[in-house]
C-alpha cells in the first residue's frame, strides 16, 4: 500500500531536481538568514523555516509569512554552502501554500500571484490596471490613498496604458497554456 | 553589425518605455541590432514560479523557441525576465523529463525548444560584445564630474550562472565610468529593492527603498543608475512614499544606464526619454550644458 508522502517530502517534490541540493542536506549555519534582506520582517527566519519544513512541521510553516515575503534576490542562493537553492525551496512553498489553499492571514501575495497568472493567461501579456484590485484595498485609507496617487502619477507620465496589450497568436499560446497545467504545479 | 532577439518585456511597453527608447538609441550607435522577439509573451515575472512550476517554463519556453527559429541569441534590458529566461533555459537543458512536457504544450503553437539560443542581459551584451573601448569612442558629451550610483540589484547577477564573480562585480561601474562620470562607492549596489514586494508586502519593500536611496545619498549620487524597470519603478516612483514613511527628504534622481550613455553620446533628453520622471532628473541635465569638449 502506497503510503502518503510526509510534508518535507511533497515540498521536494516541488521543486525540479535539476536545482540545487535536497533540504535535507542543511547544517542550519544561518548563512541564508544573515544574508536575507528581508529576514527582519519575517515571522521565521529562512534557516529556521527550512529547519521547520525538514522536521515536518507543515501547519507552522503554512502559517507563515517567511516564502511570500521572499523578494527573489537569490543572496542566499548564491551563499548557501551546502549549495542548497533556497529562493527555489521558498518557490516550492509559495506552489504549496497555493495548491492547498492554505496560507497566513491578511498576505496580500497570494491573491496577487493568482490575479497575474490570470491575466496573462487571457492575454499573454501583463497589465498593471487590472492587478489593483488584488492588492489596493488591503493597505488602509493612508496607504489606499497613496497608491492612487502614484498610479495617477503614473498615468500623467504616461507609463500605464490605456489598453492591454496581447500576444497575436492567442489561440496557440492558450492551448500551449492548458497542455502544460496539466500536468499540475511541480516543475 | 552584431545581431539579437530583443526581448523587451512587459514593464518596457509603458511603465519603462523611457528604458526602451533609450536602449534602442544607444545601441544603434553601438553597431548593435535589436529585432524584436516576434508575438513575444510574458516572462511569469514572480507570481508564475509562486502558482505553477510547468506553468512558468513553458512561458519562457514559447519566448526561446521563437529566438531559435531567428537563429539569433535573446537580449533581456529587464533583469526580472533575463533572470526567468536564463533560469528556465538552464533547467530545461539539465531536465530532459521537463524538456519533454513542455515540448509538447509547445507543439500546440507550432514550436520546439532545443536551448541553441543563449539569453544575455543588455548590460553584458554592451560590455562584453560591444566592449568599454568602442563604447568610450562613441562618447562626445562626457558627463565629468558626476556622480553614478551604479546600482546592480539582484537578478543580473544573480543567481550565478557560471563562473561569474557574484559578489564583487565591477562590469556595471566600469560601463557607467565609460560616459566620464565617477561611479561612487555604493556599499548596497548589490542590495534587493523589493522588486514586486512594493506590492504584495508594502513595509518590507518601503525600507528597503529607504535604505538603498540613503545609501546612495550619503556616498555623494547626483544620480541612481540602474538596469531594470522594477528598480527603477521602486526606487523612483516609491520615493515620495518612503519619504512619507520615513519622514525624509529625498529626491534623488533614477535613471536607466542607457539614457545615461545616451547623454553621453549628445542624443537629446527627449529622445531618451527623459520627462517620464517622478522626481526630476535637472541635476543630472545640468552637466549636459556644457559644451562639448569635441
Amino acid at each position: 500500500m502506497a503510503t502518503k508522502p510526509v510534508f518535507s517530502q511533497e515540498v521536494s517534490n516541488l521543486m525540479s531536481p535539476t536545482r540545487g541540493n535536497p533540504i535535507r542536506t542543511c547544517i542550519q549555519c544561518g548563512t541564508c538568514s544573515g544574508s536575507c534582506p528581508v529576514a527582519p520582517f519575517m515571522d521565521h527566519t529562512p534557516r529556521r523555516l527550512i529547519a521547520m519544513v525538514n522536521a515536518d512541521l507543515e501547519d507552522e510553516v503554512l502559517a507563515s509569512n517567511t516564502y511570500w515575503y521572499c523578494a527573489s534576490c537569490y543572496q542566499c542562493t548564491v551563499r548557501c554552502p551546502r549549495g542548497i537553492d533556497i529562493a527555489e525551496v521558498m518557490y516550492a512553498l509559495d506552489r504549496y501554500s497555493l495548491k492547498k489553499n492554505r496560507y497566513k492571514k491578511g498576505l496580500v501575495g497570494p491573491g496577487f500571484s493568482e490575479t497575474f497568472v490570470n491575466i496573462v493567461h487571457g492575454t499573454g501579456r501583463s497589465y498593471e490596471p487590472l492587478l489593483a484590485p488584488s492588492y489596493i484595498f488591503s493597505y488602509g485609507p493612508k496607504g489606499f490613498f497613496g497608491e492612487v496617487q502614484t498610479a495617477m502619477g503614473l498615468m500623467l507620465k504616461g507609463r500605464i496604458p490605456l489598453l492591454p496589450s496581447r500576444v497575436k497568436r492567442l489561440q496557440g499560446f492558450r492551448q500551449m497554456f492548458s497542455r502544460a497545467s496539466s500536468d499540475g504545479g511541480a516543475s | 553589425m552584431k545581431q539579437y532577439a530583443y526581448f523587451p518585456g512587459c514593464s518596457l511597453e509603458k511603465m519603462g518605455l523611457s528604458y526602451h527608447l533609450s536602449a534602442m538609441e544607444t545601441t544603434q550607435r553601438l553597431g548593435v541590432e535589436l529585432h524584436e522577439l516576434e508575438d513575444w509573451n510574458c516572462c511569469g515575472a514572480t507570481a508564475y514560479f509562486h502558482v505553477n512550476g510547468d506553468l512558468a517554463l513553458a512561458l519562457n519556453a514559447r519566448n526561446l523557441a521563437m529566438a531559435e527559429k531567428q537563429n539569433l541569441d535573446v537580449v533581456c534590458p529587464c533583469s526580472g525576465c533575463y533572470k526567468n529566461m536564463s533560469s528556465v533555459r538552464a533547467e530545461l537543458q539539465a531536465d530532459v523529463h521537463a524538456a519533454g512536457r513542455i515540448n509538447s504544450a509547445l507543439e500546440a503553437d507550432n514550436l520546439h525548444f532545443t536551448g541553441k539560443s543563449a539569453v544575455r542581459h543588455l548590460v553584458e551584451v554592451l560590455v562584453q560584445d560591444v566592449g568599454l573601448d568602442e563604447i568610450k569612442s562613441r562618447i562626445t558629451h562626457p558627463l565629468a564630474g558626476m556622480k553614478i550610483a551604479a546600482y546592480y540589484g539582484c537578478q543580473m547577477v544573480r543567481p550565478k550562472k557560471d563562473s561569474e564573480d557574484v559578489e564583487q562585480p565591477t562590469f556595471f561601474e566600469e560601463l557607467m565610468a565609460t560616459t566620464g562620470a565617477d561611479p561612487i562607492d555604493f556599499p548596497l549596489r548589490l542590495r534587493c529593492c523589493g522588486g514586486s514586494l512594493i506590492i504584495s508586502s508594502r513595509q518590507p519593500a518601503l525600507s528597503l527603498v529607504h535604505d538603498l536611496l540613503q545609501n546612495a545619498v550619503d556616498h555623494g549620487a547626483t544620480v541612481i543608475a540602474t538596469a531594470c524597470p522594477m528598480c527603477q519603478i521602486n526606487l523612483e516612483c516609491y520615493q515620495r512614499q518612503v519619504n512619507d514613511v520615513f519622514g525624509t527628504k529625498f529626491s534623488v534622481p533614477v535613471l536607466y544606464f542607457t539614457q545615461l550613455m545616451g547623454l553621453a553620446m549628445g542624443v537629446a533628453p527627449k529622445r531618451l526619454g527623459i520627462g517620464s520622471e517622478f522626481v526630476s532628473p535637472k541635476p543630472v541635465l545640468a552637466f549636459c550644458d556644457r559644451p562639448s569638449a569635441a
